[in-house]
């Protein structure tokens, strides 16, 4: 119990000091960067659209820097961030809400690709110490890991996109077919999803077979494996249910919270491939001076690694009753 | 003389390390190689980086060995002449990060208390904080990102893992007997932790300094690809945002993103090389490859 409440008191200070250097950047900047936004604002948008700007900017408002910073984080509880100049006179939480879904789908499915093969991977590399696999494997990642993953991507663009034409390589979608909910627009979503999930997956296993493999050569000198080995199990099974299973634990903290930054992780793949997803919202925010819905994507961001930190710390609480006492 | 002879030792034991361990003396040339481009860029290139008065879009040719960007620019010259920004980027981020990390972790550990809880605090609070969207947003406001803005916004977001680590190594030497009979002794905290606490330590602070260079070298590239960068100045990732700009993948001008991204790529490589050949250094599990087969011989 002193546990639960401690992680949930990480959670709120951690969220409340999310909130607040957000809060804090855009009045902390020369020249303050909200205000020359607002110049140009005046005159194409309605006075009360401009004052509620005003207000989440802290300009023209005889407020004090206190009380502003009040109404701003009761603005947040709400979650009304105002309206998107991007996709004016959208309210930015709905501009939010029609990219997600690209971001959660496409990340999402690629991180756990990547996890599941790069743990198989890893186990199997450790499991047969200096075989082929173990050989191979760490020098080629560190090849990869080393290379800016949008490079990759520009790489994939390239070799299937243009020269090979085998795979469409921009956007989420043909643009010319009107979305409908049949087979073939599924099937266009999909050829449009291979290459930058691809990207993704391939620049994520690296990671997780150089953990899984480290976790696995402590593990395999443990004292159980050696009984499996004596009561003569078969060598698979104690690869997958005695050495693997343990060794996976402390990836499985890992893997809970890079699910967290499944939003925020492929900003620059979304930018390469056009992807409608939301780390290309955010660029195209910062890129049209979009101050409204900036802020708010950051905040959405940093909460989902929060909340995936939170699960994860209690996933592990669970599984490992280890860590429950010492923390 | 003394100090000659304890330099002449580590040189000395430096260079048998490099010769046992492959990939380090792989990282280590690549890094000197590139760490000469840095420091004299106008030895290795033929012709004026920034000129665009050459045959636009011609590829690989003995007068220029990498071809011509859209603008008509030479790419190798620029790959030359963009080694320093990257280099730089990469060294003094890892540098600062190192050492804020190393003042941060260690108080937290060595003082203990309420002093801990407060730095441990603001330690996972600035790591949980999605560090590329924000690098992105502090970025987004200022614009135009000169070349120590860009490293002060690296540091302020990357110190903060080396910091958990070390904390974490600090506490588990924290307790050890010479440590105890260090401060018996009546020395002074500083003597304690910079001549007994900080040593074992070295091999996690340098695979540290590595780790976080390589993470500046790939965020900076990444940053500079979307143009927040200086993009009035060479450099890898600068050249990659004008090659997307001119659209060089579809207009049959590859080496545009060639060339600057196997420059990264090799500087990362050189960096990671170096940290696992550390890691393996700190963490003797990972070594014997080959005692581990002489083991089950054995058995």
């Amino acid at each position: 119990m002193r546990f639960l409440a401690r992680r949930i008191g990480f959670l709120l200070i951690a969220l409340w000091a999310a909130a607040t250097v957000n809060f804090l950047i855009p009045r902390l900047m020369p020249g303050n960067p909200a205000e020359a936004m607002m110049g140009r604002l005046r005159g194409h948008i309605n006075p009360a659209s401009l004052h509620a700007l005003e207000v989440a900017f802290g300009i023209n408002t005889h407020q004090s820097l206190i009380s502003s910073y009040f109404s701003y984080l009761n603005n947040c509880v709400h979650l009304n961030f105002g309206i998107s100049l991007l996709d004016f006179p959208e309210p930015v939480s709905s501009v939010i809400a029609k990219a997600l879904p690209w971001t959660v789908g496409l990340v999402g499915v690629s991180t756990i690709l990547g996890f599941f093969i790069g743990t198989a991977l890893g186990a199997i590399s450790a499991w047969r110490r200096g075989g082929k696999l173990d050989s191979v494997m760490p020098p080629v990642f560190i090849v990869v890991s080393a290379f800016p993953y949008f490079w990759i991507g520009l790489m994939c663009i390239w070799l299937f996109g243009l020269t090979l034409n085998w795979l469409p390589y921009l956007g989420g979608y043909t643009e010319t077919i009107t979305p409908t909910l049949s087979w073939s627009f599924v099937v266009n979503i999909l050829e449009h999803s291979v290459l930058p999930a691809f990207t993704i997956t391939i620049t994520a296993i690296g990671g997780w077979i150089l953990t899984m493999r480290n976790n696995m050569i402590t593990v395999v000198a443990e004292d159980y494996v050696k009984m499996g080995r004596a009561k003569g199990l078969k060598p698979r099974r104690i690869l997958w249910q005695y050495a693997a299973r343990n060794a996976m634990l402390p990836n499985l903290t890992g893997f809970a919270m890079s699910l967290g930054f499944v939003i925020s992780g492929a900003i620059l793949v979304e930018y390469v491939f056009n992807y409608p997803g939301v780390g290309f919202l955010l660029l195209q925010a910062v890129e049209n001076e979009d101050y409204p819905l900036m802020q708010a994507l950051f905040l959405l961001l940093t909460v989902a690694v929060l909340f995936a930190i939170f699960v994860a710390d209690i996933a592990t609480s669970l599984l490992d009753p280890r860590t429950r006492n010492n923390s | 003389m003394r100090f000659l002879r304890i330099l002449g030792s580590v040189v000395g034991r430096g260079f048998r390390f490099l010769r046992r361990d492959k990939k380090a003396a792989a990282g280590s040339i690549i890094l000197f190689v590139l760490l000469v481009i840095t420091a004299f860029p106008s030895w290795f290139t033929p012709h004026d980086p920034a000129a665009d008065a050459y045959t636009p879009g011609i590829g690989l040719s003995w007068t220029h060995l990498l071809g011509t960007t859209a603008q008509g620019q030479d790419v190798f010259s620029q790959v030359m002449a963009g080694t320093r920004q990257s280099v730089l980027i990469a060294l003094i981020v890892g540098f600062f990060c190192t050492v804020i990390s190393v003042i941060i972790g260690i108080t937290a550990a060595y003082m203990g208390g309420l002093v801990d809880d407060g730095l441990s605090l603001l330690i996972d609070v600035i790591l949980v904080i999605p560090t590329f969207p924000l690098i992105i947003v502090i970025v987004g406001y200022l614009r135009n990102t000169g070349f120590w803005l860009m490293i002060f916004v690296l540091t302020f977001t990357g110190w903060s893992y080396g910091a958990r680590q070390l904390r974490v190594q600090a506490l588990s030497l924290r307790n050890r007997d010479y440590l105890l009979a260090a401060r018996a002794r009546g020395e002074k905290s500083r003597y304690v932790i910079v001549v007994e606490l900080i040593p074992p330590m070295t091999s996690l602070i340098v695979a540290n300094f590595l780790g976080t260079a390589l993470y500046a070298l790939l965020a900076s590239a990444g940053l500079q690809f979307i143009g927040l960068g200086d993009i009035s100045t060479q450099s890898w990732g600068t050249m990659l945002y004008w090659a997307q700009n001119d659209e060089a993948l579809a207009t049959g001008l590859p080496l545009m993103v060639l060339a600057p991204g196997i420059a990264i790529a090799l500087l990362g490589t050189s960096l990671a090389l170096l940290n696992y050949a550390f890691d393996e250094v700190a963490n003797p599990a990972l070594r014997p490859v080959k005692i581990a087969r002489a083991r089950k011989v054995a058995a």
